[in-house]
């Protein structure tokens, strides 16, 4: 009989778990438990397509109701898991029953880190990071004439994006020198912020909120440290996310910015798992640094590398790290890690907005930013994964065939 | 309903039945369908959903888009009938569409 398997959290991670379990003929029970009440969903719509009405609810479902029956995948939605009892191998959830397991997995994710400033709580101040939050966001919005965006992270932008093509006047601020600082180059960072000024969207860098004013207890103006004042009815944050790691820190499990797991993504307990934005794992595409990722790869491919586990073929996480965001008319997609200092090769115009920053360190290709320009980002994710050399000289000749190295 | 027959390289077949509206990618996921991955929700962002459309449907399934093309340009084992195929989206004249598998999506 092979073993049952329960998964805490329903998001991209652990329905992919579910799923890959089933698509590899496990026959064990599968338990799949989550806070929220909806059909697992995917996430990257709802700062786009769904925020703008384009997208409906039915059509964010990862998979349709009758799959989870078919499939033999038992749900628990609308529950929280308030404790693991690792010696009787249960879980507790929050309507006082408990559930079994003989393999756990954490695929707890991630939330918002709060603004913690004066008048954070007044409302009209949204987040945006499930369903429900982009729902309500996206009912503000209709009615909202200038919003302003704190984080100039994906999310920020993501939405800036949104905002503009609805008519709003769009304020982005952030405390970095540039959009998306620590996760894109320089050249990338720069290249957004002239594409987004085109659209209407300003920017104030390198500013700090030092409070939110209100008005009948409604969101009016953001204060600047610099004494400025931006009026906004409406303020988005997106400054950040805190790792789930409370459930697996108060059973004993070793955790520190997220769960611990090594190349097998096991815990502490081998009998846990972590997969996930919650998973803090070596990763051997980032220089055997320990990271924790933020992505739809990541998180799927985790769940794949956990299946193969559980019946029974061990590899450990390999996989190349890939990213998307789509901002307006900007596709980005990204392959690979950046780590700091890393040497940045442009491949192509950056005036068409159409290029490639390949970030070289050590001499060793780490990364691949690609602005509309799919064709480099599929090239770089077969490169990375073959570990094949390719010369800074011949990443910034757009006629060296890429292709000629695989 | 349309009905899509994926072939396996092995040889093994699946039919499934799809909703109209739904995209090929979708309806080989949710009838668990071996071989496609469709990470990214159907964007056309991650060239995971690759497959070989049967030439006597080519026509009928309709061209490329734009960034599909692109994207294909840096995928793998991409022939003439190469499509990603969150990009096609069915309706009843599709009933009875073949596909077929890549080796591998990466």
């Amino acid at each position: 009989m092979q073993p049952n398997v329960t998964i805490i959290g329903a998001g991209q991670a652990g329905l992919q778990l579910a799923a890959s379990l089933r698509e590899l003929q496990h026959d064990g029970h599968i338990m799949l438990i989550g806070d929220e009440p909806h059909l697992p969903y995917q996430r990257p719509p709802l700062s786009k397509a769904y925020l703008l009405g384009e997208a409906q609810e039915a059509q964010l479902a990862l998979r349709p109701r009758a799959f989870f029956e078919k499939y033999a995948i038992e749900r628990r939605p609308g529950r929280r898991a308030l404790a693991i009892d690792r010696q009787r191998k249960i879980v507790a959830l929050d309507d006082d029953s408990v559930v079994p397991y003989d393999q756990l997995v954490l695929a707890t994710g991630a939330r918002n880190r709060p603004l913690t400033v004066p008048g954070a709580d007044l409302q009209n101040v949204f987040y945006l990071r499930t369903l429900d939050d982009s729902t309500a966001l996206r009912g503000t919005m209709a009615a909202a004439k200038s919003v302003v965006v704190i984080g100039a992270g994906f999310i920020g932008l993501e939405f800036a994006a949104a905002a503009v093509k609805q008519g709003l006047d769009v304020t982005v601020v952030d405390i970095a020198e540039r959009p998306m600082a620590r996760a894109v180059s320089r050249t990338m960072s720069g290249l957004f912020q002239r594409e987004h000024e085109k659209l209407g969207v300003r920017f104030r860098f390198a500013a700090h909120v030092l409070r939110l004013t209100g008005e009948q207890g409604r969101v009016r103006a953001v204060a600047l440290a610099d004494g400025s004042e931006l009026d906004a009815d409406l303020v988005v944050v997106g400054i950040g996310v805190i790792p789930n790691v409370e459930l697996a820190a108060a059973c004993g499990l070793v955790c520190d910015d997220g769960i611990v797991v090594d190349e097998h993504l096991q815990t502490s307990d081998p009998e846990i798992s972590a997969i996930g934005d919650v998973a803090l794992h070596v990763n051997h595409h980032a220089q055997g640094r320990r990271v924790r990722l933020e992505s739809v790869q990541n998180a799927s491919d985790q769940a794949r590398c956990i299946a193969m586990r559980i019946v029974g073929k061990r590899v450990p996480y390999q996989a190349v790290p890939w990213f998307w965001s789509h901002q307006a008319h900007l596709k980005l997609q990204m392959a690979g890690l950046p780590s700091p200092g890393c040497e940045e090769v442009l491949r192509g115009d950056p005036d068409s907005s159409s290029c490639s920053v390949f970030l070289f360190c050590a001499g060793a290709l780490v990364c691949v930013e690609s602005l509309n320009r799919p064709a480099d980002h599929m090239l770089a994710r077969r490169l990375l994964a073959s570990h094949v050399q390719l010369a800074p000289t011949q990443a910034a000749d757009s006629g060296f065939d890429l292709k000629s190295l695989l | 309903m349309p009905r899509v027959l994926f072939v396996l390289t092995n040889g093994e077949e699946h039919l499934v039945e799809g909703k109209v509206g739904d995209s090929v990618m979708q309806t080989a996921i949710d009838n668990m369908v071996p071989g496609i991955i469709g990470d990214c929700g159907g964007n056309c962002s991650c060239a995971t959903c690759h497959g070989y459309v049967d030439p006597e449907w080519i026509e009928k399934v309709g061209p490329r888009t734009e960034e599909e093309v692109l994207m294909l340009d840096g995928a793998l084992r991409v022939e003439e009938n190469s499509r990603l195929t969150c990009q096609i989206k069915l309706n009843d004249e599709l009933d009875g569409l073949v596909v077929r598998l890549p080796i591998s999506q990466i």
